[in-house]
């Protein structure tokens, strides 16, 4: 009844929808009992564990180590580096780049006993957060490094392969790589051809390929690759093609990088070809299990996620700093800009996306710090959430300083062209809503399974169809399923947080629906997928908001009452949004819609462009 | 060598804040303003620390006087190189009330208590201006001073200092111990580094009361309003020499 496998859509680690079936299937498989808000919205369920109250993880002590690390961080941002040299040079000077090694930047999460700073992902996120505000190149450079390039490592190491690669990983004198993207291989990662050949002897692998793209390729010593490797299936004893990560070192030879890739953005970081050419990599270097490098690359990837909601709600927050500065001091038409209403929507709707954006990142990096294993959909979500409100607030903020946005000066503009990445890498937003709509479908299908399993066994089950009947009984009738989020969430956005329980309603209901009108095909229905996602975004972003303008009220902050108005503009927004959505997916003409949508784009295909003929016709 | 270097560090409103008087007049706003350490004194904690980095010294000790926060200053001295800190503590109306004269009573008690060679110091703080701490402690120990230093160099038990006065530089000999008071250019200070600073937590701060060293902390001074310095008057502008003269003799200024 619910989707396969592919419901595994990762930009670099899933295959498209069209891919293969079977152990990612395992791999992603949420316990029944998730404690995800995300897994449960998606089954018209509400569980505010892991979002009410909004996470708060530091202790004293972590507080305020934190404390004094964000003013040296900071002050060397202002003083030392200079991202628009960086982006000249195409290169982040060296000089900075001693500086950051010097400064302990490199090895933010290593273990303090192996030379590292031991964050937890809440003090890492703040400290990102100040490097996203000031220079995503850098940021591009530590997180390729750090956030991907040996977090494997980090997550699925041996003792002593962390005793003998992270210290001098965490003092900068190696740089890591995260290789996975080949030139046929990018959002279908399954497919990758890079290969690893165990040799005779069983003591090494022969590693060929290459790969494309790589951040830090041209710099870095230690690369986490991933190839195909020879396994022997459990089950029916022959042979399989199974993805393998290995460590690999640039002085086991025959690793080369090319030159650095020219870009549109963040050019300050290097990106390069890597490739292999019959590379012997120990067997000892084989990071996890082999055969088990999905999981790797899916994992290192899914932890890193919260780190780019965090660098780019620091983005954000810079860009708006700079927007406000000039409508403030701008006069046109005899008063200053600020005063007019398309300025003040434009700033209004900036401040409400860092709100939603910054939010997220502290809620997904508060879950990961509490122990939380289940966290991937608002992972997702949060990336998908924060590339595109920074790309939209910068996008707002040159508009507001007019031609002074546009030109390199004033700083905004480079900001533009380095934030446009963000949208593409380590997992498109397009294949992430995929992600985030296939994993949702799944779980709800399992409890219609389950629901079905329990039809057959009526009097067993006597309980749970009452409710479920209930539920529907009352839904027909136009009454609320009986959810609530009074009580949890302060009084004082009470009415937030009714929009939201009746978002939910309508989205758990549609969930249901488009289960049960396409079964197993909802894999292939994309229009509706991108649909759903972009609803569940609006809805996890509600109850983020909720929850952190609840925690500023329960607190009494200074700043509360503004809060206040975030969350309750959000809401109203969002909830519209999602209702006509929903609306849309279940009425008729949606199915009309999106057969139109189909037939423009194979008239395209087929004319190998526009299609249509010059009004003039010539 | 077995010297001991006493830095005085002092935590002050931030150079980069926009000050703000408080409605009453009474002082500055300092509630939620960003603090941080003096700039003249990373000076003296970068020059203590450099010379223990050059052997010549043994153990550098961050002296801050003040409430609970003085001992964020204490740690980020510490991150710079300090060995370890002393946290004086004096609060409420003892800290609006303290001034160079209670400070340098202070330091010179500590001075005695901790087998002191060398006080290093910031010239001035850049909230008070007062450049007045330095001077009153080396008198109160009776030990030579050497203030608005450009230049410190260690030559056996005695300390050359380069000062930075009116007409360039003057050149003096202390016998140890001395008081040194760091100007601009004796050194760039370092920037903390973050694995200095996580070392710097495990270092150690003693926690004292003025009264445990003997110090009475009575101020004769009492501030009677704090007001902003006066709007900048908008400037004439002259079209000839003999209009600039009659305008001058006009305001009563030739």
């Amino acid at each position: 009844l619910y989707a396969t496998a592919d419901s595994r859509c990762h930009a670099k680690c899933g295959p498209t929808v069209h891919g293969s079936k079977s152990t990612a299937l395992r791999l992603l498989c949420v316990p029944q009992e998730s404690k995800s808000f995300a897994v449960n919205m998606f089954k018209g369920q509400i569980n505010t564990s892991q979002v009410f109250p909004f996470p708060s993880v530091l202790n004293e002590e972590q507080s305020q180590f934190l404390q004094e690390l964000v003013g040296p961080v900071s002050k060397f941002f202002i003083e030392v580096n200079d991202p628009m040299k960086n982006d000249a040079l195409e290169k982040v000077e060296d000089s900075t780049m001693e500086g950051l090694k010097e400064l302990g930047a490199f090895g933010l999460q290593v273990p303090t006993d192996l030379g590292g700073l031991g964050l937890t992902n809440t003090q890492y996120a703040r400290l990102v957060e100040i490097v996203g505000m000031y220079d995503l190149g850098v940021g591009i450079t530590l997180g390729a490094h750090q956030s991907i390039g040996f977090k494997g490592i980090l997550l699925f190491g041996t003792r002593a392969q962390k005793e003998k690669y992270l210290p001098k990983l965490a003092s900068g004198e190696d740089v890591a790589a995260f290789c996975l993207t080949e030139p046929a291989s990018g959002s279908d990662a399954a497919s990758i051809k890079t290969t690893a050949v165990l040799s005779p002897c069983g003591k090494y692998y022969t590693l060929n390929g290459g790969k494309i793209w790589i951040s830090n390729g041209g710099l870095a010593e230690i690369f986490t690759v991933f190839a195909k490797t020879s396994v022997k299936d459990e089950k029916t004893g022959e042979m399989k093609d199974k993805i393998t990560a290995f460590i690999v070192e640039r002085s086991f030879g025959g690793v080369t990088s090319g030159p650095p890739e020219k870009k549109m953005g963040i050019k300050a970081s290097n990106t390069a070809e890597v490739h292999f050419d019959n590379v012997r990599v120990p067997v000892e270097c084989v990071l996890g299990e082999v055969g088990g490098g999905f999981k790797v690359a899916m994992n290192i990837l899914n932890n890193g996620r919260f780190g780019m909601a965090a660098a780019l709600a620091g983005t954000m927050k810079g860009v708006i700093a700079k927007a406000v500065d000039h409508a403030v001091n701008r006069t046109q038409f005899g008063s200053k800009i600020h005063n007019y209403g398309v300025i003040q929507e434009k700033m209004a709707r900036m401040a409400m996306l860092h709100y939603v954006t910054e939010s997220m990142a502290y809620m997904v990096s508060g879950n990961m710090d509490s122990g939380a294993s289940d966290f991937q959909i608002e992972a997702a979500i949060s990336k998908i959430f924060a590339s595109e409100a920074s790309w939209s607030v910068t996008d707002e903020c040159i508009q507001i300083m007019g031609g002074m946005g546009f030109m390199k000066e004033a700083g905004a503009e480079r900001v533009m062209r380095d934030l446009r990445i963000f949208r593409i890498f380590e997992g498109t937003n397009d294949i992430l809503r995929l992600f985030v709509a296939l994993n949702g479908f799944q779980n709800a299908g399992n409890q219609l399974k389950n629901l079905q399993k329990a039809l057959k066994n009526p009097l067993g089950n006597a309980g749970l169809l009452t409710g479920e009947i209930g539920k529907r009984a009352r839904r027909r009738v136009g009454l609320g399923s009986g959810l609530s989020l009074q009580g949890t969430v302060h009084p004082e956005v009470a009415h937030s947080g009714d929009l939201t329980v009746k978002a939910i309603e309508e989205f758990g209901a549609t969930i249901e629906e488009m289960l049960l009108k396409h079964g197993k095909k909802i894999i292939d229905e994309q229009f509706v997928l991108k649909r759903v996602a972009d609803s569940a975004i609006d809805l996890y972003a509600m109850v983020v908001v909720l929850s952190r303008a609840s925690r500023s009220l329960a607190q009494g902050l200074p700043s509360a009452q503004h809060e206040k108005l975030l969350c309750e503009t959000w809401c109203i927004e969002a909830y519209g949004r999602i209702m006509a959505d929903m609306k849309s997916l279940r009425s008729s003409s949606s199915k009309q819609l999106f057969k139109n949508l189909r037939a423009i784009s194979s008239a395209l295909v087929d004319n190998g462009g526009v299609v249509s003929p010059h009004p003039l016709g010539f | 060598m077995s010297a001991r270097v006493l830095v005085g560090v002092k935590r002050v409103i931030d150079y980069a804040v926009k000050i703000r008087v408080k409605p009453d007049n009474t002082g500055v706003v300092t509630d939620g303003v960003k603090h941080s350490m003096n700039p003249f004194c990373e000076i003296a904690v970068e020059e203590a620390v450099k010379l223990k980095e050059k052997k010549l010294i043994k153990e550098v000790v961050a002296v801050s006087c003040g409430p609970q926060q003085a001992q964020e200053t204490i740690r980020t001295a510490l991150a710079m190189g300090a060995d370890r800190g002393i946290h004086v503590e004096v609060s409420g109306k003892d800290y609006d009330n303290l001034g160079p004269l209670q400070v340098s009573k202070i330091l010179a008690a500590l001075a005695k208590k901790e087998e002191t060679s060398l006080i290093i110091l910031g010239k001035q703080a850049i909230d008070d201006d007062c450049n007045q701490t330095g001077q009153m402690t080396a008198a109160l120990l009776d030990w030579p001073q050497g203030t608005f230093a450009s230049e410190v160099v260690l030559e056996g038990d005695k300390v050359k200092v380069i000062r930075e006065i009116d007409g360039g530089l003057e050149t003096v000999r202390l016998k140890m111990p001395a008081v040194i008071t760091a100007d601009l250019r004796l050194n760039t200070p370092r920037y903390a580094t973050l694995p200095n600073i996580m070392k710097a937590k495990k270092k150690k701060i003693d926690v004292v009361k003025p009264g445990e060293l003997g110090v009475d902390l009575t101020s004769h001074l009492e501030v009677l309003r704090v007001d902003e310095p006066p709007q900048r008057q908008a400037g004439m502008k002259v079209e000839t020499v003999e209009e600039l003269i009659s305008r001058l003799k006009e305001a009563g200024r030739m």
